[in-house]
């Protein structure tokens, strides 16, 4: 593996190539922010909180850290009047969703988000596949998968897989930015399940 | 249908996963739509996890998870067609049939749909039944060309 020389917020670092930005930074102890990214997962792109701007042979534009790798002499911000505004609109997207996340609410309280800006559509989900990824890569069950597409799209657990290999697991559950998960989950479970929902956790 | 037919599709492709998408759209076509049955037989067969079959049958408008009717109606509710009375032509045919779009009837004879462009604004308004187009139809006509259909 041979190192690549790059500058994250003006401080020389040396990563190892096929690393991503968000990878370099965070090995450097520079915080940058994230919603879908998960240490045990494959990066994803899908929340884009963790956008930082990249420059190179003097020429800049707005990159996605957790899935960008890391480049000979790139100059990485990830901090400035321009990417706070991004993120600041993504949150607001983002809480239209899920007003009362508190993951969303310390960071829109850091960026300056104000969680009104857009007419509340609660779906509590906010589409970063932590569920589904952990489900499928981790524990290789598919239990909880996206259905349906565009504005439409939320997760979905299969009842039989559900009422058998979830309820032991929930590993899925402290992943989730806001609570949609769990409240997937019993729904489902509800619905299918012969193991009472509400009585399981006091015996 | 039946399970053997099902299987007859999964082998024609030689069980393989990355034929998932031709496998369920053979079936839907057979079938007119994919019983929860059938999408585990595939699961099991093409060894693709159910939740994954879940996401693309609910991703593409070409699956059903529900019935169909025998004759798919389509309404253009395109540019060209709309400005020639598309409205009126998906009302005559809603009060024909009896459903709106996307429902079924109950006799499962015909499944109402709009779409946006059918590629053919020249014969708007349009209506597509089957595959086979319907150009420059009036809202009173419909029920004659739907009369034609069993």
């Amino acid at each position: 593996m041979s190192k690549i020389l790059l500058k994250i917020d003006g401080k020389e670092i040396e990563a190892e190539e096929g690393m991503t930005v968000l990878e370099a930074a965070q090995g450097e102890g520079i915080e940058i922010p994230t919603l879908c990214h998960h240490q045990k997962l494959e990066p994803y792109g899908g929340c884009r909180i963790c956008t930082v701007e990249a420059e190179k042979n003097g020429r800049s534009k707005l990159v996605v850290s957790c899935v960008y790798p890391v480049e000979k002499d790139l100059e990485v911000t990830t901090r400035s009047e321009k990417i706070d505004r991004v993120r600041r609109t993504i949150l607001e997207l983002l809480l239209s969703h899920a007003p009362d996340s508190d993951q969303l609410r310390k960071l829109a309280e850091e960026y300056g988000a104000n969680k009104d800006r857009f007419e509340k559509e609660p779906s509590f989900c906010i589409h970063c596949g932590l569920c589904v990824r952990y489900c499928a890569e981790v524990k290789g069950k598919f239990a909880v998968g996206f259905i349906n597409r565009g504005s439409r799209r939320e997760i979905n657990f299969i009842p039989d897989l559900a009422a058998t290999e979830c309820w032991n697991c929930k590993e899925c559950f402290p992943l989730c930015p806001t609570s949609a998960l769990q409240a997937a989950y019993m729904f489902t479970e509800a619905q299918v399940s012969e193991t009472p929902v509400f009585d399981a956790d006091s015996k | 249908m039946d399970i053997e037919k099902v299987d007859q599709i999964i082998d024609k492709h030689n069980s393989e996963a990355s034929s998932l998408i031709q496998v369920m759209l053979e079936i839907q076509s057979e079938n007119r739509w994919l019983p929860r049955q059938t999408l585990e037989r595939i699961s099991e067969k093409l060894e693709v996890p159910l939740s994954r079959i879940q996401h693309i049958a609910t991703f593409y408008k070409a699956f059903s998870l529900i019935p169909k009717g025998r004759h798919e109606v389509h309404i253009c509710m395109g540019t060209a067609c709309h400005v020639r009375g598309a409205r009126n032509v998906l009302t005559a045919v809603e009060d024909y049939t009896g459903i709106k779009p996307g429902e079924t009837d109950l006799d499962l004879k015909f499944s109402l749909e709009t779409v946006n462009c059918l590629g053919c604004c020249a014969l708007g308004p349009v209506m597509e039944v089957d595959g086979r187009i319907h150009g420059k139809i009036s809202p009173a006509e419909t029920a004659e060309a739907l009369k034609k259909y069993e």
